[in-house]
């Protein structure tokens, strides 16, 4: 399974490369359109701000090759930011009084920043960095063979709305997705980071894998 | 429910782990990523690397061991100390530090928090404040610089405040008061500090028994914890240290 790493030149790939090296994937870290495109699969990580990484996804002609990958099938695992560039739109540094830069678009609605209070008024710390409880409803192949509450690791500042493809959900200040399935497609992300999430990461990242090379099959 | 982190920091000088470590089962006790896969077994939350090497010439090892580490360790790391400039700070992300930690140099220049966290994120950033009492003075603190040896005369709250609007992730706070003491933290100095920014704070500097890491949590309304020769000593076990902070009530992952 050859699993193209997009690099949209923003930041170390090094940790979520041998992660999936680890699960037996092969890895091409790739700026190339053309060989993001033409991949098995395709991991879109989580580094920078979302204005910067939709720029840099333009810049670099990704944002077409991504989608016409996914379109022709191609498996998709987004990992923090590169969850949030799957929604239509999101307001990190986004420009004063102008539109809020594009996502891919995969699934509809805009991505927040993550509120500093609860409903009831009560303080909460952010970025939300650490341990949290990863509550998935229906069972999903994504976490197969990974107990109900396990704890992934988090640090974000922003979060994705609820949607029809929210496929589990964390609670800090208020309860976001904290993973998301294109409904009936092998189309992922997950708001944490599998790999620095120890051993449920890893389980997490060769699910990922299984369901690529069953996709692809 | 998050939950909070116990944080083992390793103190490293040209590749290796000083200040002593006498960790039961390790082969070599000087190698930073052999002990901070012990602290991963005991499912420490993430560790904390702090380059002492006096010149910046040497720290090519430690760019080395981040690079290491990022191939060896599944859980979070930060690299600590030296950084001058975003390039600094490039060299270790770009070798796989997850983030950095920047003391006096974000004092001498402000900016540098500014622009490193536009650089890498807010998330990447942590701001280690060494903060120590005025005498006289039991709810004032001032910051120290150069490895705790030279009092800046900046309020401690203010620069915390100053360092979270500039766009830190998070400020690892030590008590310049407690460090070495085994006193435990400073609660009154935590606590301060946490209810005057809205990011993280990690209390560090004082731990000598179990209850200590509670009281930071509880009394210090800190996020995190951090201690080092209670773990390289083999005293306690991240292991043991959380199950004292589950039976506190503390929420913390097992």
């Amino acid at each position: 399974m050859k699993i193209a790493l997009v690099d949209y030149h923003k930041g170390n790939l090094l940790s979520v490369e041998r992660g999936l090296a680890g699960v037996g994937a092969e890895v091409i870290v790739t700026d190339d359109a053309a060989v993001a495109a033409a991949a098995e699969a395709i991991v879109l990580p989580g580094v920078g701000a979302f204005a910067d990484a939709a720029a840099a996804l333009d810049e670099l002609g990704l944002r077409e090759s991504i989608l016409a990958a996914v379109e022709a099938g191609a498996p998709f695992l987004g990992i923090c930011l590169g969850m949030h560039l799957m929604f239509a739109e999101g307001v990190e540094h986004a420009p004063v009084g102008g539109p809020n830069p594009r996502g891919l678009g995969l699934i509809a609605g805009c991505v927040e920043a993550l509120p500093k209070t609860d409903g009831a008024g009560r303080a909460y710390k952010v970025p939300h960095v650490g341990w949290n409880s990863v509550e998935f409803g229906e069972p999903n192949a994504l976490f197969d063979g990974i107990a109900p509450a396990e704890f992934f690791y988090f640090t974000h500042s922003f979060a994705a709305p609820a949607s029809v493809a929210t496929i589990a959900e964390t609670t800090h200040s208020v309860t976001f997705p904290c993973a998301v399935q294109v409904p009936g497609r092998p189309v992922y992300g997950v708001q944490f980071h599998p790999e620095k999430s120890s051993d449920a990461g890893a389980r997490l990242l060769a699910n990922f894998v299984a369901i690529a090379q069953q996709a692809r099959r | 429910m998050l939950t909070k982190r116990v944080i083992p920091c390793l103190d490293v000088k040209d590749g290796r782990v000083v200040k002593g470590v006498n960790f039961v089962g390790l082969r070599d006790a000087g190698d930073p990523i052999e002990l901070a896969r012990a602290y991963d077994e005991q499912k420490a939350d993430e560790v904390i690397f702090l380059d002492i090497t006096a010149t910046s010439d040497d720290r090519a090892t430690t760019v080395e061991l981040a690079s290491h580490a990022s191939a060896e360790l599944h859980l979070p790391y930060c690299v600590g100390g030296g950084f001058r400039s975003v390039a600094d700070i490039r060299k270790m992300i770009a070798a796989g530090a997850d983030k950095v930690s920047v003391n006096s140099a974000a004092v001498a220049n402000p900016q540098l928090i500014t622009d490193a966290a536009r650089a890498f994120g807010t998330q990447a950033i942590l701001v280690a404040i060494d903060a120590k009492s005025v005498p006289g003075n039991p709810n004032k603190w001032e910051v120290y610089v150069a490895g705790g040896r030279k009092n800046t005369g900046i309020d401690a709250i203010e620069w915390a405040r100053e360092a979270a609007r500039r766009g830190a992730g998070e400020i690892l706070l030590t008590s310049m008061d407690r460090d070495g003491s085994r006193d435990g933290f400073d609660c009154a100095l935590t606590r301060a500090v946490a209810r005057a920014v809205d990011i993280p704070v990690i209390a560090s500097g004082g731990v000598g028994k179990l209850e200590h890491f509670a009281e930071g949590i509880i009394e210090g309304e800190a996020d995190a914890v951090l201690a080092a020769s209670v773990f390289h000593f083999g005293e306690l076990t991240v292991r043991q240290v959380k199950e004292s902070m589950r039976a506190a009530g503390i929420p913390v992952r097992l």
